[in-house]
């Protein structure tokens, strides 16, 4: 039992120099003169933004990706004693003396060095001889975890270090996806290769049933369950660390903003949860686009005849209004009773009773009608009633529909009911049209009465944002009482899983207005290059950093994947009709390691094509990792197979090294431009500009 | 088959083929973003039918009165009809179960859905047709496999192809099907090359077969479509504007039809110049400045749609002041990279820029007039080059294309396509883009062209060939269909859109004509039994494949009769799915706006699966038993009772596709009122 204790504990290290070294040297490539520039580069104006606002604690929402990149960057800043005080509000603007620079950097720099050691690894482990950005190093990690899991299971199923891998992929998988979405694509691939290797091990008759079903429970579990709880698991810490309202807080609903410290939270703190008879409300529609506003009215009626000749009631103008203000304030009101205040005890409205809405400072009730709205005449009016057109009755009787009802007798309550209102004589539904009023109506936002209501649309859904049971029964002390702020206490909290839910749709749907930007690019001038971006430029001495891959790197990476794709073909066609070029297990390897590799470059690039966003050179990186894979596997399939004389080979050798110096040349030429140091006189860069596309940025003198 | 009820009114988008149609018969141009064969055979069938072309198709619900409108119905009811005994042959030929083959052809026989859709003069009942026959033939060459070269094996093969470029021709979702037959294709031509019996000469026959009859003839027939269009409409019409000014001199009646300009753009001529975005304006100036706070207080300037006198510019050097309408001067041609100055010819203003923002493009700077009596500055050069693809020296009028470089910025004038306020006339914004990136936006060709001193030539010169129209009018198509998915037709944020879950559940139908309770209503709507068997049949049959597969890898040992229901499972079946998803997934992807009947392609699919499906399971579900009287007794009652079922469901929905009157669904006193089973639902 106790049997292992008395064994001694011996601890094994293996060292592989190879390893070692290569890690140096990514190390020092990445991390030579790090914290040079002192000043903004490129994105970092954007993503330094959101380290910030980490610091500070201040919610915000970002639609480039789920929170873990950010996290990890603001971790660094963290480290390094950032207080978050610093304006990102240029490129090129100089950091002040509280900003760690280089720890803010180191991490995205840590990843990108450890990318080189990962390669490697992954390159032993498709079982090739020794001589062969913080995104693309967790991609790589995944792939690697997997297949170290994969080599290992071969052996020792279910032992200590098979558990490992498995776990490190799914590991590595959340963590791929939590950075940006892009990872998912990586994570398809990996599942799919899971399930073709387990689809090979149904056919493998020595397994029993058993033995399946657990190897199938496992790897559901890790590869599918713990990525859910782990990327559930950032959101979870992302919404912990921040609990301030921040810039854009307004996305939100207002359960969330009411969830956030400050903001909206410090309005609705301590209202009176159910809303009732006599109760004192702000509407806010839970669209949110154009943007929020709040049910509005003023004294200002539609103008008799619009300007296209129809005309209007005349009556007093509802609107929609993007700003705080006393007109926003309704009063519920009971039809059958006069009385404006909450009674003792307050008698709650439910799901479907029939209420009137009367507006607090002019005291005149909602009111629809069958007069053709201004801007969407195929929606009725709406309007506040004005009782001096006696052709036309007052029409203010509106029934409460709880959309998100747990039960038909449910009480309206503030903040988190979602209502709408259908009018009783004509079934209309008060509704946001979205189309901004012309100059008579201050450019607010229109509101009309739906008549032929499709469904559920958000448009059509309010919510009582502030909200106090009304106690003064004269209109003079209810002025008073409506411009006065809110007091009383319940607090409110939203579930993680309702925060999650709302945050994380609202990432995916919000959509930055398409920009063009000077250094955005296609998807298919990456695989030649075309386009450079310009990271940073000294004011004066004219050094610059840009982001511009190595030409033989990449030229070799795409004829690696040419030759790839017509021998694999070659192959295929001759195996085809039973002519066996290389061995087995050969053709084996050459088409697991293509597959990851040419799969993994495919997951990451093609999707590029269906995206409607700005694209930028960058985000072809992760892509070319997988594709530079390829090249050593190339080069060695080429070497062991397809030279066979010894004059070959050694040409053959000869080519690499020549290949190898070319690349190592490319970088010291264009080493100026990646680190920003030395700066260089205009004919050089001149010289540098080797592709006429490249957009090298030359100083007027 | 389908009873025709009295319906005298046009619905739905029956204004807008039928309309086409009509092009037809007048043989006035047009221009759609579908390709012209199923326009064409409904123009057909119209001409045949003696229709003549006059109803104007206005609105939906217009009564058709005296027109001869049932010949075009006719004949897409006729087509519609064709697919119950197509998609019976299919489902016989890949199970070889007339249970399974009856099941399928009542599902399609009974469903609303269907019936409504080949009522009308629509292009899906054509697509479907061409569709379901290029699926049918492919199926029967399959099975005739094993007689290769024989004549039914040829028969089939051309049919399939014929099919594919009706498919084809009809909307560009026929290409999902022309992927589903190059899917087969290949898989079947592997199998070929993996058989060591047959040498590689017969599997290059069998290659060059295939290729000639599903690759090269299809595409012959789809160049004569668009041949046999452009022949029978050679009059000008609504689609003129569409095309460039080289081909609208094609065209009877257009303005620049048998006209005669000259050829080579000289210095002193007055031009147009034509934006060459989709529905790109002329370049334009007029008196009226930009208002106070929109850059500069300068002229504006526009693109606009119209001919006008104020579209016209004089082309100027950039520093002469020789008056170059003196005719004794020289003439002297403007050529590739020289740098010009344009004068407005009414305002006598310069084409200028300058780094002040643009009115709604704010990154982009604003253009404008500038100047008195053509002398300005230094900000109104601008370099003139061709970006066709032919290195030119000279400029032609019509054909080059050329672009507007600002000598000073380096930006480039175009046009951004946005509509200016009022104070701009709702003309379209130009600006000059500080981002050199190579769009139409930055195209501009010229037009008209007027210069005493050069010799006129006439444009059929410049006449297109049949291959650079052909290129062109996809262009165009290719071009407007980005642009219902980027703004045509986007969804404003408000409004309820169909989308592509919604329609294996049929969530939502599509109202076809009639809204009011007194109107005579048409709903498209499936036959709601009928679709939820559908739904529930496609996760029946995923189940069944897969434990089939994993049963045959784990080399589970089956009797004959399994060994055949798995085959037809594992084959028949997993075409049919292919199908399925070929034409259903696909629309996930697309942003444009989408319709429910957008479906009903993958819906015959779905129901061809769910013949078999049903079949292979009843089989199962039978052979279990061990008598086998009991065995039959089960199998049969099965179908009977999904016979019955379907009938049944047909005569509670036979109103949704033959019309209702009365008060609406949502109304408890309607006869329909408790058959509305989702909310959603509204007849």
């Amino acid at each position: 039992m106790l049997g292992f204790l008395k064994k001694p504990v011996v601890v094994t290290v293996e060292i592989n120099m190879n390893l070692v070294a290569l890690t140096v040297m990514g190390l020092i490539s990445r991390l030579w003169g790090l914290s040079y520039p002192r000043a903004v580069v490129f994105d970092e104006v954007y993503y330094g933004q959101f380290v910030s606002l980490y610091m500070k604690r201040i919610f915000f929402v970002d639609d480039s990706g789920p929170p873990l990149g950010h996290m990890l960057l603001a971790l660094g800043g963290y480290l390094g004693g950032f207080d978050g005080n610093f304006l990102w509000n240029r490129i090129g603007a100089e950091y002040g003396m509280n900003v760690p620079v280089w720890s803010l950097r180191l991490l995205p720099a840590l990843a990108g060095a450890l990318c080189v050691p990962l390669a490697y690894q992954i390159l032993v482990e498709l079982q090739f001889s020794h001589c062969a950005a913080l995104g693309a190093a967790l991609l790589i990690l995944l792939v690697l975890s997997y297949l170290k899991f994969y080599n290992l299971q071969r052996h020792r199923s279910f032992s200590g270090s098979w558990w490992f891998w498995l776990l490190l992929t799914g590991v590595a998988c959340s963590c791929a996806v939590g950075v940006k979405y892009m990872g998912l694509f990586t994570y398809m691939l990996l599942l799919a290769t899971a399930g073709l290797h387990f689809w090979h091990m149904i056919g493998d008759q020595h397994l029993s049933n058993v033995s399946l079903v657990c190897h199938f429970l496992a790897r559901g579990l890790a590869l599918i369950i713990i990525p859910v709880a782990m990327y559930l698991s950032f959101f979870y810490v992302h919404l912990a660390l921040l609990y301030r309202s921040g810039p854009h807080d307004q996305i939100m609903t207002s359960a969330f903003q009411a969830s956030l410290e400050g903001g909206l939270a410090r309005i609705t703190q301590g209202q009176p949860l159910e809303v009732a008879y006599g109760s004192q409300i702000t509407l806010r529609n839970v669209l949110g686009k154009p943007m929020q506003c709040w049910l509005h009215s003023h004294t200002n009626t539609y103008p008799i005849r619009y300007e296209n000749g129809r005309g209007s009631s005349h009556q007093q103008q509802v609107t929609c209004y993007p700003f705080k203000d006393v007109n926003n304030w309704w009063i519920v009101k009971d039809p059958g009773m006069q009385q404006l205040v909450v009674s003792n005890p307050p008698r709650p409205v439910r799901h479907g009773h029939i209420v009137q809405l009367v507006h607090g400072i002019t005291t005149r009730y909602l009111n629809t009608h069958d007069v053709a709205a201004p801007l969407s005449p195929h929606s009725q009016e709406v309007s506040c009633y004005i009782d001096y057109n006696i052709s036309m009755p007052a029409q203010n009787l509106w029934r409460v529909e709880i959309v998100n009802r747990e039960s038909d007798t449910d009480v309206w309550k503030t903040i988190l009911s979602e209502v709408r209102f259908v009018h009783v004589n004509t079934s209309a539904v008060l509704k946001l049209s979205g189309a901004s009023l012309p100059e008579w109506g201050y450019r607010q936002l229109e509101v009309v009465g739906e008549k032929l209501s499709k469904g559920y649309h958000q448009s059509m859904v309010w919510n009582v944002e502030e909200h106090r049971y009304g106690k003064s029964q004269e209109q003079k002390e209810r002025e008073v009482e409506l411009h006065s702020p809110t007091q009383m206490d319940i607090s409110k909290n939203l579930s993680f899983m309702a925060k999650f839910t709302e945050l994380q749709w609202k990432i995916l749907t919000l959509k930055n207005e398409d920009t063009e930007h000077k250094y955005s690019s296609s998807a298919l001038d990456w695989i030649t290059m075309d386009t450079n971006i310009a990271y940073w430029l000294h004011p004066t001495s004219g050094a610059q950093i840009h982001l511009l891959g190595n030409v033989v790197t990449w030229a070799s990476a795409n004829v690696a994947a040419l030759v790839y794709v017509f021998l694999s073909l070659w192959y295929l066609i001759r195996r085809r009709r039973k002519i066996y070029d290389i061995p087995k297990d050969v053709w084996q390897l050459w088409v697991s390691a293509g597959g990851i590799c040419g799969g993994g470059w495919a997951v990451n690039y093609l999707p590029f094509f269906l995206m409607e966003k700005t694209l930028f050179l960058y985000h072809y990186l992760p892509a070319l990792t997988f594709q530079i894979l390829l090249i050593p596997i190339v080069l060695q399939h080429l070497g062991d197979h397809l030279c066979r004389s010894l004059l070959l080979k050694s040409m053959f050798s000869a080519l690499i090294v020549a290949w190898f110096s070319s690349v190592y040349l490319v970088y010291r030429t264009f080493s100026p431009v990646t680190y920003g140091e030395p700066s260089l006189s205009a004919a050089e860069l001149k010289d540098l500009r080797w592709k006429d596309s490249w957009n090298i940025l030359l100083q007027k003198q | 088959m389908v009873p025709r009820g009295d319906r005298g009114s046009g619905s739905w988008d029956e204004t807008h083929f039928g309309k086409m149609g009509s092009y037809y018969i007048n043989r006035t141009f047009f221009f759609d973003v579908h390709p012209p064969l199923g326009k064409m055979l409904i123009g057909l069938a119209g001409y045949l039918s003696g229709y003549d072309g006059t109803f104007p198709f206005q609105k939906p619900g217009d009564r058709y009165e005296q027109h001869n409108y049932m010949g075009m119905r006719g004949f897409c009811a006729f087509l519609g009809s064709c697919l119950v005994p197509f998609a019976y042959l299919t489902v016989l030929e890949l199970s070889k179960s007339l249970p399974a083959a009856l099941l399928t052809a009542f599902i399609l026989i009974f469903d609303t859905g269907c019936i409504t859709l080949s009522q009308y003069i629509l292009l899906d009942p054509i697509l479907m047709f061409f569709l379901m026959g290029a699926v049918l033939s492919m199926v029967k060459c399959n099975s005739c496999a094993d007689r290769p070269f024989s004549a039914s094996w040829w028969f089939w093969l051309s049919l399939t192809g014929v099919n594919l470029a009706g498919a084809m021709g009809v909307k560009f979702v026929g290409l999902f099907v022309v992927l589903f037959v190059g899917l087969n294709t290949i898989s079947d031509l592997w199998g070929l090359l993996g058989d060591l019996s047959l040498s590689l000469v017969v599997f290059g026959k069998h290659l060059l077969a295939r290729v000639l009859c599903l690759i090269l003839l299809p595409l012959a027939l789809y160049m004569t479509v668009f041949a046999v269009h452009f022949t029978v409409l050679n009059k000008s019409g609504p689609g003129d504007g569409f095309f460039s000014s080289a081909f609208q001199s094609q065209l009877i009646g257009n303005n620049l039809h048998n006209v005669s300009i000259p050829e080579h753009l000289a210095y002193g001529s007055v031009v147009t110049m034509k934006n060459l975005r989709m529905a790109g304006g002329y370049l334009h100036s007029h008196w009226h400045l930009y208002p106070e706070g929109v850059g500069a207080r300068q002229q504006q300037v526009t693109a606009y749609l119209h001919k006008d006198l104020n579209n016209l510019w004089i082309i100027k050097k950039r520093y002469s002041d020789t008056d170059l309408s003196d005719p004794s001067s020289p003439v002297e041609f403007v050529r590739h990279g020289d740098i010009i100055r344009l004068e407005h010819k009414e305002t006598s203003r310069n084409l200028h820029s300058h780094r002040h923002e643009a009115p709604l493009t704010k990154k982009h700077f604003q253009v404008t007039g500038y100047g008195i009596n053509g002398t300005g500055d230094s900000n109104d050069f601008w370099r003139i080059e061709v970006m066709s693809r032919k290195a030119e020296k000279l400029i032609k009028v019509l054909r080059s294309q050329v672009q507007l470089t600002h000598v000073a910025t380096g930006c480039i004038l175009g046009s951004s396509g946005k509509t200016l306020p009022k104070w701009g006339w709702e003309q379209v914004e130009v600006t000059c883009t500080p981002y050199l990136k190579k769009s139409p936006n930055s195209l501009w060709n010229f037009e008209d062209h007027i210069n005493p001193k050069l010799p006129n030539i006439s444009l059929d010169v410049l006449k297109p060939s049949f291959a650079e129209i052909l290129l062109e009018s996809h262009m165009v198509m290719i071009r407007h269909n980005c642009l219902l998915i980027h703004i045509g037709l986007k969804p404003k944020d408000n409004e309820v859109t169909s989308k592509p879950w919604h329609w294996p559940i049929n969530y939502q139908g599509l109202r076809f004509s009639g809204v009011n309770e007194t109107d005579y209503r048409v709903y498209l709507l499936g036959n709601p039994v009928i679709w939820w068997l559908n739904l529930v049949t496609i996760g029946l049959y995923l189940l069944i494949a897969v434990s089939t597969a994993v049963a045959l890898k784990r080399g589970v040992q089956l009797t004959s009769e399994l060994r055949e229901l798995s085959r037809v499972v594992l084959r028949g079946g997993a075409q049919m799915m292919l199908g399925w998803l070929l034409h259903y997934l696909p629309f996930f992807m697309m942003g444009r706006v989408l319709y429910f009947h957008h479906y009903f392609p993958a819906m015959l699919f779905s129901s061809m699966l769910t013949g078999i499906t049903w079949d292979t399971l009843l089989k199962f579900c039978a052979g279990l038993l061990s008598s086998s009287t009991t065995a039959r007794k089960v199998y049969g009652a099965g179908f009977l009772a999904l016979f019955l079922l379907i009938v049944y469901s047909f005569y509670l929905f036979h109103p949704l596709s033959y019309g209702m009157i009365g008060p609406m669904a949502s109304d408890p006193s309607s006869p329909m009122a408790g058959l509305r089973w989702m909310d959603s639902w509204e007849f």
